[in-house]
């Protein structure tokens, strides 16, 4: 058949189609036919996908249900490599301080970024465009960067402490010591993305209807009322997404841990948090099969843990 | 209408291909150095040597058939990581990689490297010690060629002590005593730091009393024998442990920039190091400008019964996945099989060189190094303390049995346990890790 009497063809099928009466399901071929366009507009999206993120998703669960060791080689062994990671001392462990770091954490940087978002959105001056800025810059710093920067602050030689305590006569604490670098990383994390959160619940104080400010004045609200009355109820949902963000990146805590273990390798451990020991697992002790357990479990944990928290907070957020 | 879906879908396919980037086979190696001879085999190497690049060149302008393509592909165990990923996926190593003495059991238990013996190895054992060449061998199979050393002496500042009137010490008791000497006479800094994570130097130092970690044997690669936690080296720790609960050393993290800092100026007054230490100081800034530096043997606990000990030292290993092995074990045992290359070695990238024709010759014995005020510290001390190295045991978990020292070490230092349940915590732990792996306990 040659491409004329193919299109001839198609030309008289839909012709024939448009003269016929409307019967019932023509609408529904209607549909399909749109899916398939849309199918066709989400292929390039849809491919990427699958190669990047559905197919090595998938080989490492298939890894996960293998044990291999040193000695004895691979052998399929299903669910065992999760029975020990839920038993492993250093993965519980491990959860448990980042849960600590998310109770700590994320109020820190939520009061940092609420308090600056909500003054510098009663501010309307040039010192608020600026102050603006420069809370969200330590965002813009890679994070290896930044916490290489704080490393060496922290540095009990090369850091501003000494100098500053023996101002007034104190020793400088050690911020790399085991009972401190839990303080100093809360710190790194909330200095790096309070400005970031500041922005997004910036943009949503900035969507709310000036109005409405008008109209709680006229019935004689003050700011402090204007703010926790009406600006913080109708910018929840914003809330619950900075939140969710925050409580996302704290399971997964990786990249400060890792940069501050070159400087502090006694206090923090290569267990530290979930993800640098299934790091570790895999890139220095050639455990890749327990690693992919471990990282399974532990993004087992966080979608479950995220979505407990969307559940709970499914009001705020408008998801109800 | 069509065509023009058709070609749509085209556009995504060929988005897609270029995405993934998949170029199959990709022999298109990027070298570091000149390839002289474009068509002679080309054997690729990962290695990390200082100066390495002169080596290269000099290996290439001297082999017709064979040329490298060198590669750094990060120090220590960056490379490591890389090797071992590329192990896992069963391409992506390179044919020759350099490795230190002490991960090699690592490596040899996931058949990465190549039975030298096959190739050749045994034509140069004559060159090396006999230490030298355990460290490289398991049974009679030969997994690298070996390079450098670290035998270990005593780096000191011979300004600072003679500043606080301070003999330089010979035994351990000696050290100790100087430590509290320097520490009485209200110097600033301390003798010496005692690194948690010392890794392969705190191995040295139980070493030092007889300490036999592990006994591994390749023949046997599901049975292994450890022992950590002997008197002798608990003995050790216990020293270590006193002398940092009175603040007479240092308990820094070894490896940072405040350490390295503190080694040169003047923070700490003694060094205890490989003989590649002194090119690693000479490395580092902010160093005291007026500083002498001088190099002794390392303390002994029974002058009458000198023994020595070794932390590092490197060889080249040939990868299972080498293309061509024959080559790859030419690469391994020749780059370094020249008095040109090792006049490159010893005096570009400091290292202590292992084959014989070099170490043996008068040239390296009698080199003065300005950095000691021209002292020979060959002949005075590192000739001596390589002769001395009889070769030690690696297991095959190294790097996780190093991670579990450090924290060990550093709970001590933290005053959580004593040196003895440190070494007994360990024994415990290393125990059940290679209980885990399918191995059987001796």
């Amino acid at each position: 058949m040659t491409s004329n009497t193919m299109e001839a063809t198609a030309a008289s099928a839909v012709r024939s189609r448009r003269d016929a009466p409307p019967r019932p399901g023509g609408g529904a071929r209607l549909v399909r036919r749109r899916q398939r366009w849309g199918w066709l507009f989400v292929a390039p999206f849809a491919i990427v996908f699958a190669i990047f993120l559905v197919l090595p998703l998938g080989y490492a669960f298939g890894m996960s249900l293998f044990t291999s060791t040193l000695a004895t080689g691979t052998e399929f062994t299903g669910v065992a490599n999760y029975v020990k990671a839920f038993t492993d001392p250093l993965f519980l462990e491990g959860m448990l301080r980042v849960l600590a770091y998310a109770v700590v954490m994320i109020p820190a940087q939520l009061l940092v970024a609420l308090v600056a978002a909500l003054v510098l959105d009663t501010l309307a001056t040039r010192v608020s465009k600026l102050s603006r800025l420069l809370i969200f810059v330590p965002y813009a710093i890679p994070v290896v960067i930044g916490a290489l920067m704080w490393s060496f602050l922290y540095s009990p030689r090369f850091g501003p402490a000494a100098t500053i305590f023996s101002m007034v006569g104190l020793d400088a604490p050690n911020f790399l010591a085991a009972d401190s670098i839990f303080g100093s990383l809360v710190n790194i994390v909330t200095w790096q993305w309070a400005g970031y959160y500041m922005i997004v619940i910036y943009a949503a104080l900035r969507s709310i209807d000036p109005t409405i400010y008008e109209a709680a004045r006229i019935d004689g609200a003050n700011g402090w009322q204007t703010a926790t009355r009406i600006k913080l109820p109708m910018i929840s949902s914003s809330m619950v997404m900075v939140i969710t963000f925050a409580l996302i990146g704290t399971l997964q805590f990786f990249t400060e841990p890792v940069v501050l273990r070159s400087v502090a390798q006694g206090a923090i451990d290569a267990a530290y948090t979930p993800n640098m020991y299934a790091f570790s697992l895999a890139f220095s002790y050639s455990q890749f099969n327990y690693a992919s357990a471990i990282a399974f479990s532990l993004g087992a944990l966080v979608f479950a843990g995220s979505t407990v928290f969307l559940f709970l907070t499914r009001k705020q957020s408008g998801l109800k | 209408m069509r065509s023009k879906l058709l070609a749509a879908s085209g556009v995504v396919a060929v988005a897609a291909a270029a995405l993934t980037g998949c170029t199959p086979g990709a022999s298109a190696e990027s070298c570091t150095n000149e390839i002289l001879q474009p068509d002679a085999t080309q054997v690729s190497v990962w290695a990390w040597y200082p100066a390495f690049e002169q080596v290269v060149d000099l290996f290439n302008e001297t082999h017709d058939e064979v040329q490298i393509c060198w590669t750094n592909a990060g120090q220590g165990n960056d490379e490591y990581t890389k090797f071992s990923t590329a192990i896992e996926s069963g391409s992506g190593a390179p044919d020759v990689i350099m490795l230190e003495s002490e991960v090699l059991s690592s490596f040899s238990i996931r058949d990465a490297l190549v039975d030298l013996t096959e190739y050749g190895a045994n034509d140069v054992k004559g060159d090396y010690s006999e230490g030298a060449w355990k460290d490289v061998s398991s049974g009679d199979a030969v997994y690298a060629i070996p390079v450098d050393g670290g035998p270990m002496g005593m780096l000191y500042r011979q300004d600072i002590l003679d500043e606080y009137g301070i003999p330089v010490p010979t035994t351990w008791d000696e050290f100790a005593a100087a430590a509290q000497a320097l520490k009485d006479a209200g110097a600033p800094g301390v003798l010496a730091d005692f690194p948690t994570n010392g890794r392969a130097y705190n191995q040295a130092l139980f070493a030092q009393v007889g300490s036999t970690p592990f006994v591994y044997d390749n023949a046997k690669p599901t049975e292994i024998g450890i022992e950590v936690n002997d008197q002798p080296a608990k003995d050790v720790l216990a020293y270590w442990e006193k002398l940092a609960a009175d603040g007479l050393v240092g308990t820094e993290d070894a490896f940072t920039a405040d350490y390295n800092t503190k080694l040169v100026d003047g923070s700490y007054a003694i060094y205890i190091a490989a003989a590649w230490g002194p090119g690693y100081l000479g490395g580092l800034s902010d160093a005291d400008a007026d500083a002498v530096w001088r190099a002794a043997p390392v303390p002994q606990w029974d002058p009458a019964n000198p023994v020595q000990i070794n932390w590092g030292g490197s060889t080249f290993a040939v990868t299972t996945q080498a293309k061509d092995p024959e080559a790859a074990a030419i690469v391994a045992k020749e780059v370094f099989g020249t008095e040109e290359a090792w006049k490159i070695g010893i005096e570009e990238a400091a290292l202590f060189p292992l084959w014989k024709p070099i170490l043996e010759s008068d040239y390296f014995r009698d080199l003065e190094y300005p950095f000691f005020g021209g002292q020979q510290i060959n002949k005075d001390v590192f000739l001596e303390a390589a002769s001395g190295y009889t070769g030690f045991t690696f297991s095959p978990f190294q790097n996780y049995a190093y991670d579990q020292l450090t924290e060990e070490l550093y709970a001590m230092v933290q005053g959580e346990k004593d040196a003895s349940q440190a070494l007994d915590d360990l024994q415990v732990s290393l125990e059940k890790y290679a209980t885990e792996q399918g191995f059987t306990l001796q």
